[in-house]
């Protein structure tokens, strides 16, 4: 960026909109890699640029690193070696000593925000407090899915066309001054033009433009990303990026002239300092270098204690390797981490019940319609577009309404009245809540996503039956080869269980705008309900049955697949279509349920040790009840702690991890390498765990490290803003990312991703695209090869595989788990150094 | 039974104190001694109501402790009972006491738990001083409290600019509403020769024959009353600062700006009813800021897109309503309705996140997609002009920014060239000349003399908006406003010829102690962050909360609040001056308003 350089508008706008956050509107949580416009580069490499550009914090302060080393979360063997890996032997005890006492001038002296920060130095004018809240007020009017009574006049030309058709119809105006108003009349205005009035050199605009935007990176985030997928509000409006610097310009002069007199100097007049290209490389330090060391110790003291349980637990349990081939019952979760405690339960409540994982929308790509709405659901992964389409009818209930939600009490008649009648109503209501927190139609309910009482358009039989482009349900072929390929993935291919359950999941809670962020992430951040039942009717189907037996996959007759949901907040199940049980399965069913619920109950108390309002010693059913109160109750902020905590991905049998207590930190997905020996499911296995487990690790990475930045800071005083984002009062930026109170948990680690196959087989299969090796060589995620023949590991490191021994010496073996749940300990203060102890180690257990 | 009155005060004063103990991981304890007071407060309250009833709802009164007393002046606590404060009170006790409650989990691990508690509690002590005040002096000392705790929390996340910035906009009109009140007790002392009390309004021969004689006094006193009451509510033209004060956590948003605080203005009108029935263009003045604040304020919340501002102004809108229903003399009415808008907006607020999803599902199934309706016809412009205004919020904020606070940043810049070292040593030797007069006061022409007073209160006033207007060193706003208080003494003093030596002993002792404090603070801070200045916002209270409470226990002290020597001060200060000096109570009146201003934003500032 010389100043001879010229200045390309659209360019310019297509890097803002590759660099500013990019958050759909909150109905949809997708969580993703908060700095995904750096993934091109290597990790370490990626977070201090973005720091050095944007003044984002990049890993935890040094002080807090040191915390950690003297409350032994760090440990020193690991520490050592990786500094001795990085620095040699002969600079060691230098190296080391810098790491441990150097002190260093953390200060981030950014580039984002140096030159507008003039007309602050120079004239005394904090223009982003004249110009934002008049601009935010209009963009979010603009924006809005349903909070005002009187909508934005909206014109189908899009934003700054009705902005115009607005300040032109009317007795008044938005701006101050006459030349704003002008400007924005003048046919053809381009930014080039309003740029050198406000900035006046030209090779000062790209830079001038970044510091604008990223003033309010919040709500250009939100704009840039409803331009690229409008269809992501219901009530889709057309904006764009552009618009909205045009708008911001215009008020920033109206400002300047009101202020500063007409024919105010533009701001780079008599700049001294050169303009600044944000992107010029980012030298390295030394400080940079310490870091990386302390980043790298955090990672590796945890994972070398896992691997460590993981190679004990696999020595242990060759012995007894001999699993019953009669099942009592099979049930396939989600590769969520939330769902891996009641996998165990579940195995241990019954000996004979096998658990599976894998993406929890069980390899079925649809959009739902539920009855009589008026908009489809998409319930798949977020980068995949489907072709189906399956629809709700028939169903026998009501939607109910809560009339607290009526528009009539901000009128003033009306809200007279509301005042008289709802206003007595509602103190009763809040002595309720008190007393007895219940579900009602003003929470959002996982159970609520899908009626289970209702009928679903599974099979399609006249591949005419479209609707809107989308083939309403799936042909016998469709489904064949959705079955199959699961099957095949997780490696359930012999030894059917009578029942096997699909169990997906979803998340109820009460006042909380980010509850998408705790529902199923393969779903598109929605319950995976109607997945479940759609898979479940498929393997049941007889012509499926049929075709699959072509295909070498035989399921007995007798058995039969159930879907259900698990509500990960409120602790609950829900089973669907168990009245197309045969009768004996109608009784196993019963059992299997009472299992369920015992599971329930042990899953249950294991969440409540980190609930400071639940009592983890007492009555197992009074813990229960109190973990199903927390989903309803509307002062309950942490009504479940989400991804908080997530760290490990094992991809392989459940046997390496069965017995290895990982404290719900770790994705868990099935695959068995003796029925994939090529390698050939292995790349469709592997396919969704950077985008879908490393993204979610990766957003609790960043919201973690810089909540103020890229994370939502503490959700006590948000407003909801438009029904899709939520700010800090009336007047602040939207805060993208997530919540402190769903981060305090989390030790700020990357993804750890163990595969059980040979090195050269995983190579293959992440190779395979270039999009999915970028999250391995460019180091986001780490990935680990668990050798199926040797039982070493190696680690995946520059496109090649390293041998690696465990440090840790033996991981303790606990008979009864819960005696260590009870006697662990909840965190003194949210500090990492605090808040880490409540991680327990890992440890075996029978 | 009076005596019975006094019990509601010192509970929730008990509990404040109490749970100042307590360190802030002890949240079962902090939360536990919060709702356990005001629970108890809420159980007595009903008995004594019960028992209040079996008495035929008599007003009750209680002249509880004397402050000072002088041959014309005597200051002294006073409570009153009546229906009015039985309605307040209970309705107080169970909102504060639920959101207690609520607030126990909510805030769960928060940096600032136990201020919160602390805080809230203080509130609900003010909010009972007000409610229970038996006369003007003892309101006054509730309405200051209460403006206090709302400060601190709005700006309770101080390490963001923004509630920085918008518990100072609110605090500045508070402290203009305080003004109007501190203006009416000036008026009632020189009219009345003595401290009103609420009983006494309610003897109306006395008060007609009363008004008759001082009719323009009593407009004046009045109309500060109503300006009072005005802000309070978030009345037109003061609407503005009510959206922007929910800066803190929902729950406390709801209890104070959905339903308690908000509500004060109306009890203000409630309370001086008598007083005002019988003056027509004052009560003509309430309903006609009660209908536009409600029809301006409905317009408003009906374009508001975010769903705090929107409650704001719906319940604004209502307020305005019962302004109405308060001229009008429906008093059982106006009772009952803000009972329910205030149960109501507090219930809206707490559920306001909740908004989203089921709204949001609402749509899913009950979409219609809107036509784009354009008009070119007069009534589509006026249409459209009405909503453009109400986005703008008919430009509240920004004619309030023009009217008040720029002409006296104004002056407060223009006379930035002596904000130096010379200019503090000036200003201090002019006033070790000041003093000399003082002394040989009695060779001193009267003329002399009556310039010279108008003269220092000059002075004293350009002192403090010089600290109001200081952009860099704490350090030297603060010995601005030291030295503007030493000024104003000076000249009140000068011009009293019968200067009671022990009046100004008693408001020095309560300056220069806090004086001292605050700059030993800046002094210890300095040490610690030398790069402290005034034009950023630093959250230090993170880091040194022992710090931050004796700075705000020196600044409390500086801006005369109640019990603070200080406070007692003012009140004789402004007892001594006579009914006719009129320049020097503005300059006063505008010294004390910049001077709380400036304080609080070294505190808010810095910490």
């Amino acid at each position: 960026m010389k100043s001879s350089q010229h200045f390309d508008e659209t360019h310019v706008i297509h890097l803002l909109r590759h660099y500013l956050p990019s958050q759909t509107p909150l109905k949809d949580f997708i969580h993703h890699n908060s700095l995904h416009a750096f993934q091109h580069m290597k990790f370490y490499e990626g977070i201090f640029k973005a720091s050095k550009i944007f003044g984002y914090q990049a890993t935890l302060p040094l002080v807090d690193f040191r915390k950690l080393y003297a409350v032994k979360r760090i440990k020193e063997e690991i520490l050592d070696r990786i500094i001795l890996e990085r620095k040699g032997e002969q600079t060691f005890s230098e190296w080391k000593h810098h790491v441990l006492y150097t002190a260093y001038d953390e200060h981030i002296d950014y580039r984002i925000g140096r030159l507008r920060s003039y007309w602050k130095s120079k004239h005394h004018l904090d223009l982003d407090n004249l110009v934002q809240p008049l601009l935010f007020r209009i963009l979010s009017s603009y924006l809005d899915q349903g909070i005002a009574l009187w909508d934005f006049p909206v014109h189908a030309e899009g934003f700054l066309a009705s902005f115009k058709s607005l300040e032109q119809n009317g007795l008044v105006s938005f701006f101050k001054t006459a030349k704003a108003r002008k400007l924005l009349f003048q046919e053809g205005i381009s930014l080039t033009q309003l740029l050198e009035i406000v900035v006046g050199d030209e090779a000062y605009f790209e830079q001038y433009l970044f510091d604008q935007q990223f003033s309010h990176r919040g709500w250009s985030g939100m704009v840039a990303t409803l331009e690229q997928k409008p269809e992501s509000l219901l009530d889709t409006r057309k904006i764009t990026l552009h618009d909205v610097i045009v708008l911001d310009l215009l008020f920033e002069i109206d400002h300047l002239e009101n202020e500063l007199g007409k024919n105010f100097k533009p701001l780079c007049t008599d700049c001294k300092q050169p303009p600044l290209n944000l992107f010029d490389e980012v030298p390295s330090t030394e400080l940079q270098e310490v870091l990386k060391i302390w980043q790298d110790a955090f990672e590796w003291s945890y994972y070398d204690e896992v691997l460590a349980g993981i190679q004990q637990n696999i020595s242990l349990r060759t012995v007894d390797q001999a699993i019953p081939e009669q099942k009592s019952f099979q049930s396939l979760f989600c590769i969520d981490e939330r769902e891996c405690s009641l996998r165990s339960y579940v195995e241990k409540m019954d000996a004979n019940a096998e658990t599976f994982g894998c993406p929890g929308f069980f390899g079925v790509e649809f959009y739902f319609q539920a009855e009589h709405a008026k908009f489809y659901d998409k319930l798949c992964p977020a980068p995949v577009t489907p072709k189906y389409l399956i629809k709700e009818y028939d169903v026998p209930e009501k939607r109910k309404h809560d009339l607290f939600y009526t528009d009539k009490t901000h009128q003033m008649a009306s809200g007279f009245l509301s005042a008289l009648t709802f206003g007595f109503w509602a103190g009763f209501r809040l002595i309720k809540n008190l007393w007895k927190p219940k579900m009602s139609p003003a929470i959002s309910n996982a159970f609520a996503h899908m009626n289970e009482q209702g009928k679903l358009t599974i099979e399609n039989k006249d591949p005419k039956d479209v609707e809107n482009g989308l083939q309403i349900g799936f042909t016998i072929e469709e489904m064949t080869t959705r079955v199959e390929a699961l099957l095949n993935g997780i490696g359930l291919l012999h030894h059917f269980a009578p029942i096997v359950y699909v169990v997906a999941h979803g998340s109820s809670s009460a006042n909380n705008p980010h509850h998408g962020a705790h529902d199923c992430g393969a779903c598109s951040g929605r319950p995976g309900s109607v997945n479940a039942r759609v898979f479940a009717a498929m393997a049941n189907h007889p012509e499926v049955r049929t075709h699959l037996l072509a295909r070498g996959i035989e399921i007995p007759a007798t058995t039969q697949f159930v879907g259900a949901l698990h509500d990960t907040a409120a602790d609950e199940m829900e089973y669907f279509d168990v009245a197309l049980l045969h009768e004996a399965n109608q009784m196993a069913h019963l059992q299997h349920k009472n299992t369920f619920e015992n599971a329930l109950d042990l899953n249950a108390k294991e969440r409540s040790r980190r609930f400071a309002s639940i009592n983890t010693k007492g009555d197992l059913k009074k813990i229960r009840k109190a973990i199903k109160e927390r989903s309803v109750s509307l002062f309950e902020p942490r009504p479940e702690l989400g991804h908080g905590t997530n760290t490990l991905c094992i991809v392989g049998n459940r046997q390496i991890s069965k017995g290895v207590f990982l404290d719900r930190r770790a994705f868990l997905n099935s695959y068995n390498y003796r029925s994939d020996g090529a390698g050939k499911f292995l790349t469709g296995v592997m396919a969704p765990l950077g985008p879908v487990c490393g993204g979610i690790n990766l957003e609790y990475y960043f919201s973690r490290i810089d909540n103020y930045k890229l994370g939502a800071g503490t959700k006590l005083p948000h407003n909801v803003v438009g029904l899709f984002g939520v700010a800090n009062s009336s007047d602040g930026d939207l805060r993208p990312g997530l919540p402190w109170q769903m981060i305090e948990v989390h030790d700020p680690l990357r993804l750890l991703i163990i595969v059980e196959h040979f090195p050269k087989i995983i190579l293959q299969s992440i190779q395979s695209s270039p999009a999915m090796y970028e999250w391995y060589i460019n180091e986001w995620v780490h990935l680990i090869s668990l050798n199926p023949d040797t039982k070493e590991f190696t680690y995946f490191s520059n496109g090649q595989f390293i041998p690696y021994q465990t440090l840790s010496k033996e991981i303790h073996f606990f008979k009864d788990v819960h005696s260590l749940l009870e006697a662990a300990q909840e965190m003194k203060t949210n500090h990492i150094a605090d808040a880490t102890q409540e991680n327990l180690p890992v440890i075996l257990h029978s | 039974m009076e005596q019975m009155l006094q019990l509601f005060i010192w509970i929730p004063l008990l509990g404040f104190f109490i749970s100042l103990f307590f360190n802030n991981t002890q949240e079962k304890q902090i939360a536990g001694v919060a709702y356990t007071s005001v629970g108890v407060q809420l159980i007595g309250m009903l008995v004594f109501i019960g028992w209040w009833a079996v008495h035929h709802f008599q007003t009750l009164h209680l002249k509880h402790f004397v402050f000072f007393k002088e041959e014309n002046i005597e200051i002294f606590l006073e409570f009153y009972f009546d229906k009015t404060t039985a309605v307040f009170s209970v309705l107080g006790a169970f909102i504060t006491f639920l959101v207690l409650v609520f607030s126990k989990y909510y805030l769960h691990r928060d940096a600032g738990y136990k201020r919160f508690f602390n805080t809230i509690l203080l509130f609900f002590f003010a909010f009972n001083v007000a409610v229970f005040a038996g006369n003007f002096e003892t309101l006054f000392i509730g309405w200051e409290f209460l403006g206090i705790t709302s400060f601190l929390l709005i700006a309770f996340y101080r390490d963001r600019y923004l509630p920085v910035k918008n518990a100072l906009k609110t605090i500045s009109l508070y402290r203009l509403g305080d003004i109007g009140l501190i203006l009416a007790l000036w008026t009632s002392h020189h009219i009345w020769h003595e401290n009103i009390t609420f009983m006494k309004l309610e003897n109306t021969a006395l008060l007609s024959t009363h008004i008759e004689t001082h009719y323009n006094a009593v407009v004046f006193l009045l109309a500060m009353v109503v300006i009072s009451a005005t802000i309070k509510s978030a009345q037109f033209p003061f609407s503005s600062w009510l959206p922007r004060a929910m800066e803190g956590p929902t729950t406390s948003s709801a209890v104070f700006y959905g339903s308690l605080a908000v509500h004060l203005g109306v009890f203000l009108l409630l309370r001086t009813y008598n007083y005002w029935d019988s003056v027509f263009p004052i009560k003509v003045a309430i309903a006609l800021i009660g209908i536009t604040t409600a029809i301006i304020a409905t317009l408003i919340a009906r374009v508001q897109s975010t769903v705090k501002t929107q409650i704001a102004y719906s319940s604004i809108a209502q307020i305005g309503l019962m302004f109405i229903e308060v001229a009008m003399g429906w008093h059982i009415l106006v009772l009952i309705h803000l009972s329910g808008n205030a149960l109501l907006r507090t219930y809206q607020l707490l559920v306001s996140p909740s908004v989203l999803g089921y709204r949001i599902h609402d749509q899913f199934f009950n979409f219609v997609p809107k036509q784009p309706i354009h008009s070119q016809l007069m009534a589509g412009k006026l249409k459209n002009s009405i909503y453009l205004l109400s986005i703008k919020e008919w430009n509240m904020d920004a004619n309030l920014k023009s009217v008040f606070w720029n002409p006296l940043k104004y002056v407060g810049r223009f006379f930035y060239f002596v904000s130096n070292k010379t200019g503090i040593i000036i200003f201090a030797f002019i006033f070790v000349a000041g003093l000399l007069l003082f002394t040989f006061d009695d060779h001193i022409p009267w003329q002399i003399d009556q310039f010279l007073h108008i003269f220092f209160a000059f002075v004293g006033m350009i002192l403090t908006l010089l600290a109001f207007v200081e952009k860099e060193s704490p350090m030297k706003a603060w010995l601005f406003i030291i030295l503007s208080q030493l000024y104003v003494v000076l000249s009140v003093a000068l011009l009293n010829d019968q200067y009671q030596y022990r009046e100004i002993l008693i408001y020095f002792s309560g300056l220069f102690a806090s004086g001292i404090l605050g700059v030993s603070i800046l002094y210890r801070l300095r040490k610690l962050e030398p790069h402290l200045g005034l034009d950023d916002f630093y959250g230090s209270i993170y880091r040194h909360p022992g710090l931050a409470g004796i700075f705000l226990v020196a600044c409390l002290a500086f801006v005369g609040l109640p019990f603070t020597p200080s406070f007692i001060g003012l009140d004789l200060l402004y007892s001594h001056i006579d009914h006719d000096e009129y320049v020097l109570v503005a300059f006063l009146t505008i010294a004390f308003l910049v001077l709380e201003l400036a304080v609080l934003r070294i505190y808010a500032r810095l910490f």
